[in-house]
């Protein structure tokens, strides 16, 4: 049975204001509101989809934070087997590399065929989670990936390039993947599968090793940038405002 | 013994990635603050005169058949030995589908630091990083040692990169038997009826379009001022149009020159790839959607109530 | 003889039809005469694989499987057209369509569109996708504070339920501000949750997404426990449903009221507020929700018929018959399908009406009506003259406020 393992982050949920902590170097934790890294979600659910192609056994791992319990529970509804919490995480981000360090010893056990995580997530700041996982576990590491097909102790990858343009890549397992887009949209599951879940479905919980907070190259200051020259903005009515801009197109001689 | 800039050459086909100089552009600033020269790493396959554009002091090259074409073991592996030999102040790398495939595993690797999304090179010569969807700014030093850095486009354009480079000195490949990465093909996107790169004029439409259907109003607006449509990632997703309408880091870069945007709020891979353009008018009705700053039009309202009165105007405007 | 063979109950049929048999009432289920006046009736039955006639029909014949591949549940707006026309009053709408749609969910088949409404509600109790914590952020655009709950701290008299779109949509926020005007005038001692207010959940129940109900309920639930006051008024038809029919199922119950039956309790000291504002012919459209689903049609009539000046005109279809405007059932969140589906929009349909009987002022009282009416009013040739308001708008121009 193939084992497959997911690593799912909640970062901030950049609907809310996002304010700075009073130590100037981080953000302000309590104020935050998380959600799910998209590009996590998709890494769910490309290991479902996979799972539901050719079977496999799917473990979702996540740090601990507000909400992951919920976000946990919504994997198991989609399909996945076993749930685990990494606790004793506190109120800060910790370092990608302590945090790979800890995800390392927990993977170790599992022994997967396949780790896949969202290629990048938008707070982080000491690096890619995924390749430094794949370095302290000695596996290859790919990232943007879009599409995903298992074989015979290796894996068909196709990675986005920019103009639209796919790379073919054929990787040896056990390989690290970072997802950039799932095959399928991720889906949605009802409320009820998932609290139907928090009944009977369990969460493990493993103590992270020592995390740090402070990468080696530390940050100085972290602030919100300067209302910088925002675009003129067009006033008015509808028609009021579809007429100027008819007139700037105009003006532009774009008509 | 002075400690250099280095950074990572770019190249999908025998073409230098534009970012590879904005790495040199920034890495010329950081150079003269720290009284140093500007190397860049080039690996390939008879590739050596790829370099000729870039504005560098010195080249490291290394030649292998299995560095032809960026694979990330490969490119790993080489950068591992390289720097084995090589000891830079700074590594800069794209933060790109190249770069960020091994930037980050080198750092774990070498225990090197690294620090995300760079846009520029502050006065005192520290690192300026732009994260949160371009909502937070965030400054750090350089360590003591090697620092890797990861950049996005935005504070450099690629012109300021342009040069020809000084000597080049070569570097020996390790071994690269058992890769265990490889490229089989390059699967190009159906050439479609357009090719987005070359248009004049563009609407964009995002997340914001909500249906398939309502795609045939941004065909109207498209028609009536000469252009074409494209789309952002959510759009693309959905496969409510082809990959070959996708304006982003992994879609097209665009040069038109007016860019209207509907309902797009502004993803740092989207923008990444509209800034060339001339004039960028961003119709949201999110007042804080970042496409605003970086637009020089905006215009806060529901492109659904906007775009009947807009389609009418225009249209007797052409008449 | 020809015998005829009963094929065998599909899984899914028979497990359907005994969810059904366990809603109140969904028993009536089983005396359906199969006259189609429901199917009739329906706005958008002509639209649908399995309007609701056919439903009940191959759900007897035991092959309902098949609907599982329809995606045309979706046209359903949820408007109780059906269940007001039928003559063995099953509760169509309720029990049927319903349960439809949550099993259409279950299976995964949901419009994009409605997801991102689904998910956006979980993460922010509103379908609009925005800041919970700017829920009450319309009324800092008003000259006097609103009292909000978590910061006073006492008992009120009359908690005002301010809901979704009035919240967060620019054009209902504007009936949100003339009503906190109206309530500051008449000096009723009121309060609203703000920011500890969530979505009713209303019409994600009605879309199918049963758990997501219940979840809001029990949040809305939580922090109403937590304050004093005599009874909840709400400016949303949907708000009411949930509070009125909805929530007492689920263990909480409180008095509530809509706008317009609480604000006729007020008709004399209004009155004596109102001046006459022009001559307008006034067209009443009768919510679905506030008409047909909770039988209120005298109310809103008697506040607009206290204007002076005004004059009250039925359209062809009013009260009982009342045309939805398309927004029920999750329709705010599926106009895009409905359109390619079925070519037409519902709110164009009623805005005709409204011009056939040369209504100068279509009036509304529910939060989803005035965007989808305004829309409809400039794509029908005869209405663009017609402006639409909610009755609280109506009264407020009619006063010195």
């Amino acid at each position: 049975m193939t084992e497959i393992v997911v690593i799912s982050r909640l970062v901030p949920d950049l609907v809310e204001e996002l304010e700075i902590a009073s130590n100037g170097t981080a953000l302000d934790r309590a104020w935050l509101r998380l959600i799910i890294n998209e590009f996590d979600n998709h890494a769910i659910e490309q290991a479902i989809l996979i799972k539901e192609k050719v079977g496999a056994n799917v473990t979702i791992i996540s740090p601990e934070a507000e909400g992951v319990e919920d976000m946990l529970f919504t994997t198991a509804a989609k399909g996945a087997d076993k749930l685990i919490k990494i606790t004793g995480v506190g109120d800060e981000k910790p370092t990608n590399l302590s945090l790979a360090e800890t995800l390392a010893e927990i993977i170790k056990e599992i022994n997967p065929d396949l780790i896949l995580n969202g290629v990048q997530a938008h707070d982080d700041i000491t690096g890619d989670l995924a390749p430094q996982l794949a370095d302290l576990l000695g596996m290859p590491y790919v990232g943007y990936i879009s599409g995903v097909e298992l074989g015979d102790g290796k894996v068909t990858a196709f990675k986005e390039y920019p103009g639209g343009v796919l790379a073919e890549m054929e990787i040896t397992l056990p390989a690290v993947l970072g997802i950039q887009a799932s095959e399928e949209p991720p889906r949605y599951v009802a409320i009820s599968k998932v609290r139907q879940m928090m009944s009977t479905a369990s969460i493990d919980e493993l103590p992270a090793g020592d995390l740090k907070i402070d990468g080696d190259a530390p940050i100085d200051r972290m602030y919100l940038p300067e209302a910088a020259e925002r675009a003129e903005m067009l006033e008015g009515s509808e028609e009021e405002v579809a007429e100027k801009l008819t007139s700037l197109l105009q003006d532009l001689g774009l008509l | 013994m002075t400690q250099d800039i280095y950074l990572l050459i770019e190249h999908i086909q025998g073409q230098v990635s534009d970012i590879s100089y904005i790495l040199a552009a920034a890495a010329k600033e950081l150079a003269a603050k720290e009284n140093a020269s500007v190397v860049g790493i080039l690996f390939g396959s008879g590739a050596e005169n790829l370099k000729d554009t870039l504005a560098l002091d010195k080249v490291i090259y290394c030649d292998h058949d299995s560095l032809a074409e960026f694979t990330s073991d490969a490119y790993k592996r080489t950068l591992t030995a390289l720097l084995g030999e090589y000891s830079p102040r700074a590594l800069f790398f794209g933060n790109t589908t190249l770069g960020a495939d091994v930037s980050s595993s080198i750092a774990t690797h070498m225990k090197f630091p690294i620090i995300n999304s760079c846009i520029k090179i502050s006065d005192s010569g520290g690192i300026i990083s732009q994260i949160c969807g371009g909502k937070i700014m965030v400054d750090s030093k350089l360590a003591d040692g090697t620092t890797l850095v990861t950049m996005n486009p935005g504070g450099y354009k690629p012109e300021e990169g342009q040069g020809s480079p000084g000597e080049t000195i070569t570097f020996n490949a390790p071994d690269l038997e058992g890769l265990k990465v490889k490229l089989t093909q390059f699967i190009e996107p159906d050439a479609g009826d357009v090719d987005i790169g070359q248009e004049k004029v563009l609407v964009a439409i995002g997340r914001g379009i909500q249906t398939e259907d309502n795609i045939e109003l941004a065909d109207e607006l498209a028609a009536l001022l000469g252009g074409t449509v494209c789309a952002s990632r959510p759009v693309i997703d959905q496969g409510w149009l082809p990959t070959s309408r996708l304006v982003g880091r992994s879609g097209k870069s665009v040069k038109p020159d007016l860019y209207l945007s509907l309902g797009i709020s502004g993803a740092t891979e989207h923008i990444e790839a509209i800034t060339d353009s001339k004039t960028i008018i961003a119709i949201n009705s999110d007042p804080d959607a970042p496409i605003f700053d970086i637009a020089q039009y905006g215009i806060e309202v529901d492109l659904f109530d906007l775009i009947d009165p807009l389609l009418e105007q225009l249209g007797s405007a052409k008449d | 003889m020809a015998v005829n063979v009963i094929p065998q109950q599909q899984p899914f049929t028979a497990e359907f039809k005994e969810s059904l048999l366990k809603i109140p009432e969904g028993d009536r289920i089983l005396s359906c005469l199969q006259c189609a006046c429901c199917s009739g009736a329906c706005p958008f039955g002509f639209a649908m694989d399995f309007p609701p006639g056919r439903m009940i029909a191959w759900m007897r014949a035991g092959i309902l499987d098949e609907m599982l591949k329809s995606d045309s549940i979706w046209m359903c707006v949820s408007c109780y057209a059906c269940t007001e026309v039928c003559p063995k009053d099953i509760p169509i709408t309720l029990a049927l369509m319903t349960r439809a749609k949550e099993e259409a969910l279950l299976a995964g088949n949901v419009p994009a569109e409605l997801q991102s409404a689904l998910e956006f509600s979980q993460q922010y109790s509103n379908p609009l996708g925005e800041s919970s914590r700017k829920r009450a952020a319309w009324a800092e655009e008003l000259d006097f504070e609103v009292p909000i709950v978590r910061k006073e701290k006492r008992p009120f008299d009359v908690l005002w339920f301010v809901g979704d779109y009035a919240s967060y949509h620019p054009r209902v926020k504007e009936i949100t501000k003339a009503f906190a005007k109206l309530l500051h005038k008449l000096g009723i001692d009121f309060c609203i949750l703000g920011p500890d207010e969530h979505s009713d959940g209303d019409s994600q129940r009605l879309a199918g997404e049963r758990g997501l109900f219940e979840m809001l309920a029990e949040k809305n639930a939580k922090m109403l426990s937590r304050c004093e006051f005599n009874e909840i008024i709400t400016t949303d038809p949907h708000a009411y449903n949930a509070l009125k029919n909805e929530y007492p199922q689920l263990g909480f119950e409180f008095p509530v009221r809509h706008y317009t039956e609480f604000l006729v309790d007020n008709l004399e000291k209004i009155s004596s507020l109102l001046k006459e504002n022009g001559k307008p012919k006034v067209a009443y459209h009768d919510p679905c929700y506030l008409g047909r689903v909770n039988k209120i049609y005298d109310a809103p009539r008697q506040l607009i018929e206290a204007i002076p000046g005004i004059e009250l005109i039925e359209m062809d279809h009013n009260k009982t018959t009342s045309l939805c405007c398309g927004g029920g059932g999750g329709g705010m969140w599926l106009d895009g399908f409905r359109w390619e589906k079925a070519e037409s929009r519902l709110s164009e349909w009623r805005v005709k009406e409204a011009a056939a009987v040369k209504a100068d002022i279509l009036a509304v009282a529910c939060p989803y009506e005035p965007p989808r009416f305004e829309d409809a009013t400039k794509a029908i040739a005869g209405a663009e003259n017609i402006v639409v308001k909610d009755i609280i708008e109506l009264l407020v121009d009619a006063m010195d406020i």
